[in-house]
This record gives structure tokens, C-alpha cells and sequence, in this order.
């Protein structure tokens, strides 16, 4: 378990100080996908550091699984960062090294001996996929294959966390997704706790477990995945939310979708977890004399769980409509009529 | 034909000649290189936000190397006469001109070593940082592999000026091509060995240049 208590970290610059992480309190679980996301400057990156005491925090504590990171340094705190590694956004490997090498340094830093480090890193390769490849250089992988050798370079020390600072940003939309799906299947596999920060909600809805908003230091808004996906309360959690869900809503959509649906209503039904699995179309159709016809839909997977939008065009009666969406109100789906504009 | 085209060459002491250039030069490249390397390293772990941040020593390294890269070769040599008598016993000699070579480079690799540390990624420092492991770790598996190529083509660069160097020492008694071409070239007006001595540092210089290149390119694996 990570708990980070009242946590601030301010730096001078200048004259002036800047909190870059403001009283931040967290408790994140054993083998949980936790996310932070928040813009760049929002303090995530500090927060990340802190956690593996890279950066010293100016007040507050933070402890991993019984020990207080915050507290120990020199050769205590180097022995615990075996166990919480990290992976970095621009990969940051040994150019001089080969694949093979780069994975065996954080065993050379342990103290590994050399027949024991070969026996790791066979395996390690095999994990991420890249077996066949150990005698190359960097610059002649890809970057998905380098964010690869990163992974298994963080996993040499069998760690506990693993940290990730925005692991995928510098990667294409395929290659995120790769290794987004190789972070959830270590995290299957090894049991192991990762606390990532993003800026982007597809990593969240994604991967994540539960995600904590980053805004100006402080946590903003803290959920289950697809609690804040469902009902985001922050306006900065909404234009994240947004960031994955843009298309349907933006005005340009809804007014395109006017011009081609000129009569009746345009609902947006909005399902979540179970919902999405229930006959509930089916049953509006039954029981009010409204004619359905479905314009758009889109299911959504996180690691919580479905959450889906569809959008309908119910033609009918003013008031068998009215009654339709209190049929849907009942059924606990959220549907909102999108405006005529 | 040779002897025709160089009548005034004597052979046996341009050899000798030679030879004490390409110790001078071998020997001051060694010790620069160490002592630069030092200095550099001082240089660079003693920034601001580096792992031995430290101003006082940060700024003493800097004036240091300033002053001794600022100061004009062949001045630096009589103001070093004092110091190589005591060092060395004699101020004459290859190995008398060593302290003034090694003293007068030593700075200015330690430059071109802080230099090539920069312009290492940082990132790849916090990561090995993020591995647990110690300074000394990284300054041995991270910043000296990483800079190698940049390492290695600032020390043949060194070496060539040491070269140079050698010469100019040679003008107060060093010994080597220099001292030949200025004393037994230019002073008795023999101007086939002047010539002579120049073309054998234009050949030193060139294959320094070429193994430093290939070296280089060995090295650097990006």
C-alpha cells in the first residue's frame, strides 16, 4: 500500500516560491492501476518523484508498503528504489548499451552476478516481447520496442511499483494501446502496483483503476475510472472526459446530426457497467408508442467496467416522448435531449 | 634523391627528434587526459542541481581551468620554470617541458569534457538514479560510456594542440621537431629542415587524427 500524506513540495524560483504539489493526501492499494492526470505544470511529475525520493518533499510523508520513502536516505533509500522503479516518457536508455545491457544495469546496480543477470533478462525479453532482439542498439528499435526494453529494465529488481511518467506520450495511438495492454497484463501477472500520470484520458479509461485530477498541485476530483467517466464533477475533469468522448459532443456534431435528423427529439442515453448489457432499448420500444431509430453509438472499455453513449432519434408524440424519458430515468440511464441549436 | 632534396638533415638527430615529439605529445596526452577528466567530472557534478552541487568548488574548478586554458602557451611555460626545476630537477628536456604541456591542456580537455557531459540526456542520469544507483555508478556505467564518442574526439583534438605545444616548447629546450627546426632550421638558416620537421608533425598529426576518428566511430552506437 502507498500512502501520501499531506504532501507539499514548493520550489523557489526566484524571488517567489512555487508550490508544485499541494497538501496532496492518497492511499493507493496492492495491485491497483492508479492514474494521475492533470496539464503539464499541474505538479504530477513532482508528485511521481517524490515517490521514489528523486525529489524531497518540503512537508508531508509518503510510505510504501511500511516504509517511509520520505524519511530514509544514501544507501536505504537506493535499496528501496529497487523496489519501486520507474519508466520514463522518453525511455532514457543507455545508447551505449544493447538491449541485453540496458536490462542488466539495474542488476549490476543490485549486484546481481553476471550468470544470474543473463537468466533474468532471458526472461525479462520474453515478458515484453522481444525476444530475438537483445544484442541490438536503441537507436535501431522502435519506440514502442525502446518503452519495451524500459519495462523490463524496470521489472529486472522484481519490483513492487512500478512508476510510469507519461510512458506513452511520446508514442503513436497502436503503440500506446501495446503497451498499455502489456502494463495491464504485468500488472495481472506480477501482482505489481503502478501509479502512472498523464495527461491523456485514454490511458485512464484504458488501464486505470481509479484516477486522482491533478489541478495546480492539489488533487482535484479522485474516483473509480468509471465513476469519473460517468459523472465528472470538476470543469478540468469534464474537458478531460471530454478528450475521449469530443466527437459526440461538440456543437459541429450535434448540428450536423440536426441537419440530418430534422424531426422528433435527439436523445444522448448514457450507460454505465451493467447497464450496458441491459435490454433496455427493447423495452422503451414496448411499451411507448415512439418510433427509436438509433444515430449513433459507442461502447467504451475501462478496466472497471463498460460505459457506453448511444444517441437516438425518438419521433412521436410531444408526450409519449416525455414519457419515454421517464421510462429511461427509471431504468437509472442517464438521457439528456441535446439542445436545438 | 632524398638526401639531394634535404642535404642539411641529419637523419639520426631528426629520429631522435622525432621520437622525443611523439613522447611529449604521448606522455602529456596521457596525464590531460586523466587530470581533464577529473576536472571535468568536478565540473559537472558540482553544478547547480547536479548530484555534488557545491558552489565553492564549482567556482574554484572554474577559475582554475579559466585561468590555465586563458594563459598564452609559451608564457605559461616561463612561469612554470620555477615549478618543473623543482618537479623535474632540470627545465631542459622532453621531460622538463611535460608539467607546461600537461598544465596548459589539462584546462582546456577539462572543457570539452564538461561539454560532453552535457550533452548527455538527463533523463538517462535520473533513470540510473531511479535504479538505486550510486555516483560513483554513474559517473563509471553512465556518463563515461554515454559521452565516450565525445570524449574520445576531444582528447585526439587535445592531442593535436599538444603537438603544436610540443613545438613551441621546443623553442626553450624541450627537445623534439620543434627545438631541431628552430635551433638547427631557422637559426643557422637550413631551410630543407625546417621543412623536414614539418612534415614529420604534419604525419604525427594526421595519424592522431585518423586513429581518434576510428575510434570514434567505434564508439558512438547511436
Amino acid at each position: 500500500m502507498i500512502e501520501l500524506k499531506q504532501l507539499t513540495k514548493t520550489f523557489d524560483v526566484g524571488k517567489t516560491a512555487l508550490t508544485a504539489v499541494d497538501n496532496v493526501n492518497l492511499t493507493i492499494a496492492d495491485g491497483e492501476i492508479f492514474g494521475i492526470i492533470g496539464y503539464s505544470g499541474a505538479g504530477k511529475s513532482t508528485l511521481i518523484r517524490i515517490l521514489n525520493g528523486l525529489e524531497k518533499p518540503t512537508s508531508g510523508t509518503v510510505d510504501i508498503n511500511g516504509q517511509k520513502i520520505t524519511d530514509i536516505k544514501g544507501a536505504e533509500l537506493r535499496k528501496a528504489r529497487q523496489k519501486v522503479s520507474m519508466i520514463f516518457q522518453h525511455f532514457n536508455l543507455l545508447w551505449s548499451r544493447t538491449v541485453q545491457e540496458n536490462i542488466e544495469f539495474p542488476l549490476e546496480i543490485a549486484g546481481v552476478p553476471k550468470a544470474k543477470r543473463v537468466e533474468k533478462v532471458k526472461e525479462l525479453v520474453e515478458l515484453v516481447g522481444l525476444a530475438g532482439r537483445e544484442n541490438a542498439y536503441p537507436s535501431q528499435l522502435s519506440g514502442g520496442q525502446k518503452q519495451r526494453v524500459g519495462i523490463a529494465r524496470a521489472l529486472a529488481n522484481d519490483p513492487e511499483v512500478l512508476l510510469c511518467d507519461e510512458a506513452t506520450s511520446a508514442l503513436d495511438p497502436e503503440t500506446t494501446d501495446a503497451i498499455l495492454d502489456l502494463l495491464v497484463d504485468i500488472n495481472k501477472r506480477l501482482g505489481l502496483t503502478i501509479v502512472l500520470i498523464t495527461h491523456e484520458m485514454h490511458v485512464i479509461r484504458k488501464i486505470c483503476h481509479r484516477v486522482a485530477v491533478m489541478e495546480g498541485g492539489k488533487v482535484v476530483e479522485l474516483g473509480d475510472v468509471l465513476e469519473i467517466f460517468q459523472t465528472p464533477k470538476q470543469e478540468i475533469t469534464k474537458r478531460f472526459v471530454a478528450q475521449v468522448t469530443e466527437s459526440e459532443d461538440s456543437s459541429e456534431t450535434i448540428k450536423h446530426l440536426r441537419e440530418l435528423y430534422p424531426t422528433g427529439e435527439l436523445v444522448k442515453l448514457i450507460f454505465v457497467g451493467e447497464q450496458a448489457e441491459q435490454p433496455i432499448l427493447t423495452g422503451l420500444i414496448r411499451k411507448y408508442p415512439v418510433e427509436v431509430n438509433i444515430v449513433q453509438g459507442k461502447v467504451s472499455h475501462t478496466q472497471r467496467g463498460a460505459y457506453g453513449t448511444l444517441i437516438l432519434q425518438l419521433k412521436g408524440a410531444d408526450a409519449e416522448i416525455r414519457k419515454a424519458l421517464e421510462f429511461l430515468d427509471q431504468e437509472n440511464v442517464q438521457a439528456e435531449v441535446m439542445a436545438n441549436d | 634523391m632524398i638526401e639531394s632534396l634535404f642535404p642539411n638533415v641529419d637523419w639520426d638527430k631528426m629520429w631522435e627528434a622525432t621520437y622525443e615529439t611523439i613522447y611529449m605529445t604521448a606522455m602529456s596526452t596521457l596525464f590531460t587526459f586523466i587530470i581533464g577528466l577529473v576536472l571535468g567530472i568536478i565540473l559537472f557534478l558540482t553544478a547547480p542541481k547536479q548530484l555534488w552541487a557545491n558552489k565553492i568548488v564549482n567556482w574554484l574548478t572554474g577559475v582554475f581551468v579559466n585561468v590555465f586554458r586563458s594563459i598564452p602557451f609559451i608564457i605559461l611555460i616561463i612561469l612554470l620554470i620555477p615549478f618543473t626545476s623543482f618537479l623535474i630537477g632540470t627545465i631542459r628536456g622532453p621531460n622538463a617541458a611535460l608539467p607546461a604541456l600537461i598544465i596548459g591542456a589539462a584546462p582546456f580537455y577539462a572543457r570539452l569534457v564538461l561539454i560532453a557531459f552535457q550533452e548527455i540526456d538527463k533523463g538517462v542520469i535520473e533513470a540510473a538514479r531511479s535504479m538505486g544507483a550510486t555516483t560513483g555508478t554513474i559517473i563509471r556505467k553512465v556518463l563515461l560510456p554515454e559521452s565516450k564518442p565525445a570524449l574520445i574526439s576531444g582528447i585526439t583534438v587535445t592531442s593535436i594542440a599538444l603537438v603544436g605545444y610540443t613545438a613551441m616548447a621546443g623553442v626553450i629546450g624541450a627537445g623534439g621537431l620543434g627545438t631541431l627546426a628552430f635551433l638547427d632550421g631557422f637559426q643557422r638558416s637550413r631551410p630543407d629542415v625546417v621543412l623536414m620537421a614539418t612534415i614529420l608533425i604534419l604525419i604525427i598529426v594526421f595519424i592522431i587524427q585518423f586513429i581518434g576518428d576510428a575510434l570514434t566511430k567505434k564508439a558512438d552506437k547511436r
